[in-house]
């Protein structure tokens, strides 16, 4: 996979994004915000276990969880979990878009994904540059998240 | 017009008629010469439950210019301003979340456009859902009105930064956090950096950050509270004219509703350049820390 390629699911959900006009592109987001599915028990209530998203202008948390079971002792695969108010349905839908587009993904293909996947989904004209940018924040936390993880088993092993 | 007579718990205020309350909506909503606007932060808000029979006003897309740094030009507000049932007589009240914050703002536009009868609801989205009253995801259906291209007048509510510069020794409020006044951040806490390249304040003026102005519950606070508050403590005192900024003039919308609407100040003015323009302009007079400063000699 070049660094210009989204993963499948990804991939899909982008398509979805162009293949309707603007105002349907807000509605579209705001079915992904529906679709956040509620934290769970375990962060429910715990957000000091998960990490803020700071760059958003609404209190967002963020816990990534990596499954090494089976074959994924090397690659493991990602679960993001988000925590959004129902008050900011825009930060919720762009969760929603990444939860859903990285579930399951090997961490290999989630550190991948290209750093403008918020401009692919074309909302530039429906949103203002700031909203843009606390998506690509979010993406660039879980990255983070994800790397830091990774780094931490290998210290682990060593 | 639609009469407010039988309204008269905001009677203390000194444009009364400027503001409504949840029960008034609920109860003139479906009046035919009213039109209700909610103006949000957060765009998707509307679509995810609002007063019945409201309609979505959109900062960004409709009040924006897409390419200039301005509001949109006279034919672009007059068709949005159709397309939503609006006459150049409709008794517009806005609303929306965070203390009314992009509700004033959008209320201002109008202003600008010299729509004559615009009011807030007290209180906004919080209160109507803090009350327990009813929402729906349902878009009214609106009929379309006619309405006028009228001119913008850019001088009477609406400062630019030359006017700025021509008002120094008059009182200005900077209604932005204490650290964004001060210099030690150029943003919001919680907020994205916007790209301001200078920390700090318009020289002289003086730090009443906006929300000072709302209650918990999202309604303005008494009359004797802004008085203390904005006529004492900013010393605003008696003054002729007044220029009220932030970052991009949104949260100063609010401030500038309350001088002008609430305390009844005659001549307010809102910079809408604020401080990104402010703090990105070269050779501009700045002033960091808690002092307001000196004018300079220009």
């Amino acid at each position: 996979m070049t660094t210009s390629e989204l993963p499948a699911s990804l991939a899909e959900i982008v398509e979805d994004f162009q293949s309707v006009p603007d105002p349907q592109r807000l509605e579209l987001l705001l079915e992904f915000s529906d679709e956040l599915p509620d934290l769970p028990e375990r962060y429910d209530g715990h957000a000091e276990e998960m990490e803020q998203v700071i760059e958003c202008q609404t209190p967002l948390f963020l816990a990534v969880e990596l499954d090494r079971s089976g074959d994924h002792s090397a690659d493991p695969l990602v679960q993001l979990y988000v925590a959004a108010p129902a008050e900011a349905p825009t930060s919720r839908g762009f969760a929603s878009v990444l939860q859903q587009g990285v579930a399951g993904l090997p961490a290999s293909t989630v550190l991948e994904v290209p750093e403008d996947l918020a401009s692919r989904l074309g909302l530039a004209k429906a949103l203002t540059p700031l909203r843009l940018r606390g998506m690509s924040a979010l993406l660039g936390r879980l990255k983070r998240n994800v790397r830091e993880q990774l780094a931490e088993s290998t210290g682990d092993q060593a | 017009m639609t009469s407010t007579t039988e309204n008269t718990e905001f009677s203390e205020y000194a444009h009364p008629e400027k503001l409504v309350s949840t029960q008034w909506v609920a109860d003139h909503i479906g009046d035919e010469n009213v039109v209700v606007l909610e103006s949000n932060e957060d765009t998707l808000l509307y679509s995810t439950g609002h007063i019945p029979g409201a309609i979505k006003i959109d900062w960004h897309t409709e009040l924006n210019d897409p390419v200039t740094r301005d509001f949109v030009g006279p034919e672009a507000f007059a068709e949005m301003a159709a397309s939503k049932g609006i006459g150049p007589d409709t008794t517009v009240v806005f609303y929306g979340d965070k203390s009314n914050w992009w509700a004033a703002y959008a209320l201002w536009v109008f202003t600008l456009y010299g729509h004559r009868d615009t009011r807030l609801m007290n209180g906004g989205r919080d209160k109507w859902i803090a009350e327990g009253r009813e929402q729906t995801r349902e878009v009214p259906q609106v009929h379309r009105a006619e309405y006028p291209v009228t001119q913008r007048d850019d001088t009477t509510e609406r400062a630019s930064r030359e006017d700025v510069l021509g008002h120094f020794g008059k009182p200005l409020v900077d209604v932005r956090s204490p650290q964004e006044y001060t210099g030690e951040t150029t943003h919001m806490a919680g907020y994205p950096q916007e790209g301001t390249l200078r920390g700090g304040h318009i020289p002289t003026a003086a730090s009443v950050p906006w929300a000072k102005a709302a209650n918990e519950d999202g309604t303005f606070k008494s009359r004797a509270e802004l008085e203390a508050l904005y006529r004492d403590e900013a010393g605003l005192g008696d003054a002729d004219e007044v220029i009220a900024y932030c970052r991009i003039g949104e949260r100063s919308s609010h401030t500038w509703f309350v001088l002008k609407h609430l305390l009844g100040y005659q001549n307010v003015r809102n910079y809408d350049g604020s401080w990104t323009e402010w703090g990105n302009a070269v050779r501009l007079p700045i002033a960091v820390g808690e002092e307001p400063g000196e004018a300079p000699a220009l």
